[in-house]
């Protein structure tokens, strides 16, 4: 991989948003990734949500482990600080960088060897410990960098390119997240732009661990005819449970719905995430239903997409351990040092 | 039978079952010899069990200040039939071996001194068994009140004070300590002729931890971040850090506190915690010891390379593997100063008491600041666990922290050339950082453990790599600057023969070099506290012909880093090497050192006895 910097003149009428930035301003280095790869489509619907919804892109912090998809933070939002860490580990460096200043957005990148077999511990404390951040899982079921090992979400039936047999049966990761307590879990499919930037606004906007489990297909090791996460086996299996629409505060509902058919759920600045319900029994309100959902689309052999659980007014990490409003890295000497005074009274009380 | 006869010097040990509540007895014991004015150093030997196992507490009391560790007992307090045998065996001749004459037994020594306190049948007027097994440690601290001549009254108050708020558990302590009292008065007057005698040689001192102290320095130090894992002996860094901030860093408006405590899932989510705080602006740290740094490994790289600041407490304990969780040794040096794959060094401090401590932990987020890198706080089991005489602790308020070289807002809107987070512009190998989130257009990057350019770009031009990895020595040549440098013995150097040592090994160093001194042996000595190593350390080497190196580790650690680093010939370093688990001792210092000179090296350099 090299370093390719994208030539920034663009065209004068390009679309502007509330900070007068272009879709091109979000944009980052130019990806070395295969063409056609599925993580390409992610950092584009990454860089349309932050550009639709004026983030700054400085405010973002861009985390990730190691893989395909942990070199993907490099091709979206220059402007943002990133974090390249070790294999599996993102979770912890976000956990650390998020308590050091609770104020920036936290956008975690990893893969499905990253986060479902080296890094399933962080993952998991990740998700019970709830720092307030977006972890995207691109999701392939393959380890591209090391040409196609199988990893732990590839499903059992799946094969390999090479006609290899997988052994051991996949890890869900939005059931565990969503048992872990993480209060946002959602899955999304790279090739489904439509459902996937909606997603990222509402997940831009809840306070909590927002899982995003997105199937991203591996064009070079996974998208054969017997592998379960090809564009075809997708396109064709999935299953979206709602229609997500993300309305900003302050922005007038305009996406029609028929009646009765959608739910609306209000975040935790007042922003309301309105989806349209696709199936009777879905209620991303209730862990239960969740669960059951997943369990029902997996026997039947169905990839369930679409934000699957949902809990507004979940407590995030920083509320728990009850830390201060002002970020603890712009906390002064005056705030962090007791000085000589403590340590004489101190020095009284050892003797 | 021989008795004997001394004061303010002897050492007493206590033998008792864990988790009897002996422990805080056996502390106030010491306590009470602390406010009499002799220094003391109690040491905790316990096993790596809950309840049931024998534990001992060993006081060493000394108006002269020689507070390290010391072979042979003058009294036992025998309180665990279990080890009868074995602690009989430790006691020096004439003597003294306390034990619970509820039961009456015989003892297979005559040269020793055996009394009898019935404890059990003393207690039996406390109603409830519970009380009386706890109280039955009042008892024995009552009874050495009266033996050794040490004022009641100071643990009366010592009582109060540590029951202040559980006001009905004053009475009924004292009460079990008036009995032991009595029962020495009416019994035992003249059995003893060791004696505690008032003096003010703890005048400017205080006794602590230096896990206490360690805790203490990381708040005044402007820590706000703490990531950890349990793990012996280092849990009660992180446990003090957690009391002190808890005292003093929450907002009294808001009631919120200024600060982050995560108990981690394991030690790598706890140093990756440390690390994303660190790389976000806030001081972080993590508290462990041998088998953390291990699992750490892969993080440290990570920190070294794309140099993020970093403080790991190591309070280092017995290896290799899981070894000896509750004993002592110096064994992680190289594992610590190399830690990691590929070409890695990093900074090491090593604090020798308490008070070191709170100095060094407040110097190590300094240090990692402007540094950028990892620091190394090398403490061990002795040091931070136990209470140990030290001097006061103390505090310039005109202290500010130093968070190196960082770029704020204004900087970076006055810079006219490319920010480059790599860029060594100064010229010492330290460049400049930004916080995420400072300014809108100016100073992101990528941070990466993957080969990278000035500009934090990712590289595979070997040149550029090259370049980096030499930039990083440089910038370790900058750290030999500006750590604290070695403490010497003496003004000048006046002998041919030297001595380095480091860590706890200060408290026993002193005493040998003072009994070689009355031997005739003249010997200079210096004391490390950094790597890498300062250029006084190097004049020091230079300046002596013979070097003895003492270390609480078998393989010689330090000396492998002062030949490796120094090129310095094998033959001119000697190994003085204790690593039985035991704080190293005066006597074997000086032993192995006299054994050399005299030309009867012993053969096997084994363990802290003598």
């Amino acid at each position: 991989m090299t370093y390719i910097v994208k030539p920034k003149n663009h065209h004068p009428n390009l679309e502007r948003n509330e900070l007068g930035l272009t879709r091109r301003d979000y944009e980052g280095a130019i990806s070395t990734l295969c063409a056609g790869c599925g993580h390409d489509s992610i950092s584009a619907a990454i860089i349309d949500a932050c550009f639709q919804l004026s983030i700054p892109s400085y405010q973002v912090a861009k985390l990730s482990g190691i893989g395909c998809s942990s070199k993907a933070p490099a091709y979206f939002l220059n402007q943002s600080h990133g974090f390249n860490s070790v294999h599996g580990r993102m979770p912890s460096i976000a956990t650390g960088a998020n308590v050091a200043n609770h104020e920036l957005l936290y956008l975690g990148v990893s893969g499905d060897g990253d986060s479902a077999s080296i890094g399933i511990g962080q993952f998991i404390h990740a998700a019970r410990r709830q720092p307030n951040m977006i972890y995207i899982v691109e999701n392939n079921g393959t380890y591209g960098l090391t040409k196609g090992q199988f990893s732990a979400t590839n499903d059992l039936e799946s094969k390999s390119k090479y006609g290899e047999d997988n052994l051991f049966p996949a890890i869900d990761l939005c059931g565990m997240a969503i048992q872990l307590g993480a209060s946002f879990v959602a899955r999304g499919f790279s090739g489904d732009k439509d459902q996937l930037v909606p997603l990222l606004k509402a997940a831009i906007n809840h306070k909590g661990f927002c899982l995003l489990d997105i199937i991203s297909p591996c064009v070079t090791f996974n998208n054969h005819n017997t592998s379960t996460k090809s564009y075809d086996h997708i396109r064709e299996h999935n299953e979206s449970v709602s229609r997500p629409d993300f309305v900003p505060l302050g922005k007038e509902i305009t996406a029609e719905y028929s009646e009765g058919e959608n739910i609306d759920v209000a975040l935790h600045d007042g922003s309301i995430l309105s989806l349209e319900k696709l199936s009777d029994d879905y209620n991303p309100l209730d862990k239960k239903s969740a669960l059951e959902n997943l369990i029902k689309s997996e026997k039947e052999g169905k990839v369930t997409t679409g934000l699957l659980y949902i809990d507004p007014n979940a407590k995030d990490l920083k509320e728990t351990i009850n830390m201060t409003d002002k970020p603890l890295n712009k906390l002064e000497d005056g705030d962090l040092c007791p000085g000589n005074k403590y340590i004489s009274s101190l020095n009284d009380k050892l003797r | 039978m021989s008795k004997i006869e001394s004061i303010n010097e002897f050492v007493i040990k206590f033998a008792n079952v864990n988790g009897s509540g002996s422990a805080s007895a056996n502390q106030m014991f010491a306590k009470g010899v602390f406010r009499s004015g002799i220094p003391v150093s109690p040491k905790n030997i316990f096993p790596s069990n809950i309840q049931g196992l024998p534990t001992w507490f060993e006081v060493r009391v000394s108006e002269k200040g020689y507070l390290g560790r010391k072979d042979g007992i003058d009294i036992f307090v025998a309180m665990n039939p279990q080890s009868y045998y074995q602690d009989l065996q430790e006691l020096n001749s004439g003597g003294y071996f306390i034990y619970d004459s509820s039961w009456e037994r015989k003892f297979d020594r005559e040269d020793v001194n055996v009394l009898g306190i019935p404890l059990v049948k003393l207690c039996l007027e406390f109603p409830n068994l519970k009380q009386r097994l706890l109280f039955k440690n009042l008892v024995y601290v009552g009874a050495l009140s009266f033996m050794l001549g040490i004022d009641k009254e100071i643990y009366i108050k010592l009582i109060e004070e540590q029951f202040k708020g559980k006001e009905k558990l004053i009475a009924p302590n004292i009460r079990a300590l008036e009995i032991g009292f009595e029962y020495a008065k009416e019994n035992l007057e003249d059995a003893c002729d060791i004696r505690v005698k008032k003096s003010n040689k703890t005048d400017g001192l205080i006794l602590t931890s230096g896990n206490d102290a360690a805790g203490l320095g990381s708040v005044y130090g402007g820590a706000t971040v703490c990531a950890w894992y349990p793990i012996t002996p280092s849990t009660s860094m992180a446990e003090s850090f957690t009391k002190y901030c808890e005292d003093l860093r929450i907002d009294p408006e808001t009631g919120k506190n200024n600060f982050a405590i995560i108990q981690a899932e394991d030690e790598l989510a706890a140093v990756g915690m440390a690390i994303g705080a660190n790389w976000n602006g806030a001081r972080a740290f993590t508290a462990t010891s041998g088998p953390g740094i291990s699992l750490m490994g892969e993080f440290i790289g990570l920190a070294y390379f794309s140099e993020v600041p970093l403080v790991i407490f190591n309070i280092q304990r017995g290896g290799p593997s899981t070894g000896m969780p509750t004993r002592t040794q110096q064994s992680d040096i190289l594992a610590c100063a190399f830690a990691s794959h590929g070409d890695t060094k990093h900074v090491l401090l090593f604090p020798s008491d308490p008070k070191e401590c709170f100095d060094f932990a407040v110097e190590a987020f300094d240090l990692a600041d402007q540094l950028q890198t990892p620091v190394f706080f090398m403490s061990d089991l002795d040091l931070g666990m136990n209470d140990w005489s030290t001097p006061e602790f103390e505090w310039d308020d005109s202290r500010i922290i130093n968070r190196g070289k960082v770029l704020n807002y204004e900087d970076l809107e006055n810079m006219d050339t490319e920010y480059g987070r790599y860029n060594d512009v100064d010229g010492d190998g330290i460049p400049y950082r930004t916080y995420p989130g400072t300014h809108p257009s100016k100073g992101a990057y990528f941070n990466r453990g993957t080969s990278h350019d000035a500009f934090a770009r990712y590289t595979e031009d070997g040149k550029i790599h090259a370049e980096v990895l030499l930039r990083l020595s440089k910038k370790y040549q900058t750290a030999s600057k500006i750590l604290p440098g070695p403490k010497f013995n003496q003004d000048k150097n006046t002998s041919s023969m030297g001595v380095i040592y480091f860590g706890s090994t200060d408290v026993s160093m002193q005493e040998a070099l003072d009994s070689m001194t009355e031997e005739g042996i003249a010997i200079d000595a210096m004391r490390i506290r950094s790597f890498p190593f300062n250029l006084e350390v190097w004049e020091f080497i230079e300046d002596h012909d013979l070097l003895f190196i003492v270390e609480q580790n078998r393989d010689g650690q330090m000396r492998t880093l002062i030949m490796a680093e120094g090129g310095i010939i094998p033959d001119k370093l000697v190994s003085i090497l204790c690593f039985d688990g035991q704080p190293i001792t005066a006597d074997f210092i000086s032993t192995k050192i006299i054994s050399h000179l005299s030309g009867k090296p012993e053969a096997a350099l084994i363990g802290g006895t003598s």
